[in-house]
């Protein structure tokens, strides 16, 4: 099947593709702990930023955890990820140290980056996460760079390439769709849709709104999936790296999403109504589907998972303690790490 | 030494570093079956195949974020551009993606890469295809850019380029590369990223310059001399980082000093370098520094005023006279 012969096909699938499968009692578990990870860090994040203690733009998030969570445990090692500034969840899926990725977004010496980097510049390349890239799209080209470089050392990993709904309008994306298909790289392109590029609703910048579609031209099969739903997110992303393993050229797939807070802290969000938000905090909640889930199934009560929230909230506050409490960089740092060294 | 054109010798320097390290690559547009726009890769895809001489469709901003996210990944491109001047659809990926990623990662991601391909005028194609991107680049930390004058050079400096663990902009010229030099024949020549050469040691001016106008500059030290004026022409080699150290041993002997370059002087190699020396050599000067460069123009396609625009063998021996009278 060549990627670029074959006739792309775009599939939208519902919320119940990936919730009728049978899923084990520690998988929810992981699941439900890994994003109530997230959350928690995020509102830690929120809340520091709010005391001065992160400065910058600080993008959140929250609303969005089941797609890295979900797509994360599709991947093995040796699989590269890569995507904008809305970066910290996709650093904690990777495996980065809470306290390190806590301590960059403070700035500090033990900061992933030690503190040259920030909310938006963050990387683990032990967990095969590669940034954390401020310009809005530029990460895709990127993201099938590492899908060539798995192609030219014919290894079967596979490139997660994230961008959202506002990136999906830069030109670089296609120019990366079409070099992706044409040469028929492992590559996942992801859009996380959380339906707004900063105060822009798709249906403002968008001509055809169908984000899923927009592979087509180039023959990448693209999939709308419901990106609130870790198991959905999950079963898309396993058969996604399936295909890509097997040779078959790129994916996108087209994550259904919302983010609760605003762009970034600065954004108080006034182009959508507060009924939105609260509707899809109510009725869409990713960590709450998960939550129900274990419960109805008898694997959880009220009390095991106030256990799992009681073991995240220590953790974001230690990180968040260690994050205050370390030293800022040196002063010799600032001219460091301009250049590798031979 | 063997004599060679300079697009001779940057396909053998290519053609070297391929053959004793599998992680080179060569990609862009017309590289492969084309043999290079220029003929630069000539030979390349028969020796080493389709997988590492790669045509890329008219995409720049794309292949050159592939090359870089290939380099993220441990590989060694080669990114060539047709032209410098087409890389500013890549511009941002060159700064912000390749540049800036090594100190934003707190040197957990570097970016080994060489973006090459010719710069500045070629002949008549007028100011959309003549651009000199010699300042632009030289601007950003996290770069090198060397843009070499002769054969030697450029086999050398492209081979340190591509063992280099960080992104390299290597500056080429199109008029430059039909021209022969001696080069010497050996596999281990190289020529480490960062030092000038004194081409033509002098007593009364020092004249720096870079890429075509080394040529230029020689050619007006040589009608300088039959009037008495001695220059000392220090080809940079390196633009980023500057062997600032060379240039200023060479003012404290001569005293004076003209930068040259193609490029429009504002803001430019020269301003970088009249500065530097007056901070650090102002003792020494005799004489204010002076700038040729390129007029102040977009270059225009007539004959007549392309040559005017561009700075000549008389207009750098016309400085000089007028600083050493």
């Amino acid at each position: 099947m060549a990627g670029a012969k074959k006739k792309s096909k775009t599939t939208k699938s519902g919320v119940k593709q990936g919730g009728k499968a049978a899923v084990s009692r520690e998988t929810l578990e992981t699941y439900y702990r890994e994003m109530l990870m997230i959350r928690r860090f995020e509102e830690k994040a929120g809340q520091m930023y709010g005391m001065g203690l992160i400065g910058g733009f600080c993008h959140l998030y929250i609303g969005q955890e089941a797609v890295v969570t979900g797509l994360q445990h599709a991947l093995e090692p040796g699989d590269s990820v890569i995507t904008g500034y809305r970066c910290h969840a996709h650093m904690l899926a990777a495996g980065a140290d809470p306290r390190a990725v806590m301590a960059e977004l403070t700035g500090r010496a033990d900061g992933v980056s030690k503190g040259k980097g920030g909310s938006m510049h963050m990387f683990t390349p032990e967990g095969g996460f590669y940034g954390g890239h401020g310009i809005v799209g530029a990460q895709a080209p990127l993201g099938a760079g590492f899908g060539f470089a798995n192609k030219y050392r014919a290894n079967d990993r596979v490139s997660v390439t994230y961008f959202g709904d506002g990136a999906a309008n830069q030109g670089q994306v296609f120019e990366a769709f079409n070099m992706a298909a044409l040469w028929k790289l492992p590559v996942i392109f992801v859009i996380e849709n959380n339906h707004y590029a900063m105060g822009t609703s798709v249906t403002r910048s968008t001509a055809i709104q169908e984000l899923c579609q927009r592979g087509e031209a180039f023959g990448i099969p693209g999939q709308q999936v419901d990106g609130m739903d870790v198991l959905a997110v999950q079963a898309a992303s396993e058969k996604a790296v399936a295909q890509c393993r097997a040779d078959e050229g790129p994916v996108l797939l087209e994550m259904m999403t919302y983010r609760y807070r605003g762009h970034s802290m600065s954004d108080p969000a006034k182009y959508r109504t507060r009924e939105e938000v609260s509707k899809v905090r109510q009725e869409r909640d990713p960590i709450e589907h998960v939550r129900d889930m274990l419960v109805a199934a008898g694997h959880a009560d009220d009390d095991s998972l106030r256990e799992v929230d009681k073991a995240v909230k220590a953790e974001v506050n230690d990180a968040a303690e260690f994050a205050q409490n370390n030293q800022a960089p040196d002063a010799a740092e600032l001219f460091t790490d301009i250049m590798a060294e031979a | 030494m063997v004599e060679l054109t300079v697009r001779e010798a940057l396909r053998d320097a290519m053609a070297e570093e391929m053959r004793s390290d599998a992680d080179v690559f060569l990609m862009g547009e017309e590289v492969a079956e084309y043999q290079g726009a220029y003929k630069v890769s000539q030979g390349l895809l028969e020796e080493f195949g389709a997988r590492r001489v790669i045509d890329t469709p008219i995409t720049e901003a794309g292949f050159a974020g592939i090359g870089i996210g290939a380099a993220m990944a441990g590989l060694k491109p080669i990114v060539e551009f047709m032209t410098f001047n087409f890389a500013m659809q890549a511009i941002d990926q060159i700064v912000n993606s390749a540049a800036k990623t090594n100190y934003m990662s707190g040197g957990l991601v570097n970016v080994p890469i060489v973006f090459r391909g010719p710069n500045g005028a070629a002949s008549r194609v007028a100011a959309q295809h003549s651009q000199c991107y010699a300042a632009w680049y030289a601007h950003v930390p996290g770069l090198k850019v060397v843009a070499p004058f002769s054969a030697a050079d450029a086999k050398g400096l492209l081979k340190a380029a591509i063992r280099d663990p960080n992104p390299v902009i290597f500056l080429e010229n199109e008029i430059l590369y039909g021209q022969s030099f001696d080069v010497p024949d050996s596999a281990d020549h190289i020529v480490p990223i960062g030092s000038a050469n004194v081409v033509r040691p002098g007593s009364d001016v020092t004249i720096t310059t870079f890429s075509i106008m080394v040529g230029k500059a020689l050619e007006a030290a040589e009608a300088l001399a039959g009037e008495g004026i001695d220059a000392e022409i220090i080809d940079l080699r390196s633009i980023r980082p500057l062997d600032t150290e060379t240039i200023i041993t060479s003012v404290e002997k001569t005293n004076r000093l003209i930068t040259v370059e193609e490029g429009w002087p504002t803001a430019g190699i020269g301003a970088e370098i009249s500065a530097t020396v007056t901070e650090r050599a102002f003792d020494f000067l005799d004489a204010p520094v002076l700038r040729v460069g390129g007029s102040d123009v977009p270059l225009p396609y007539a004959a007549n005023l392309e040559t005017l625009a561009l700075p000549q063998a008389e207009t750098i021996a016309d400085a000089a006279r007028k600083l050493c009278r």
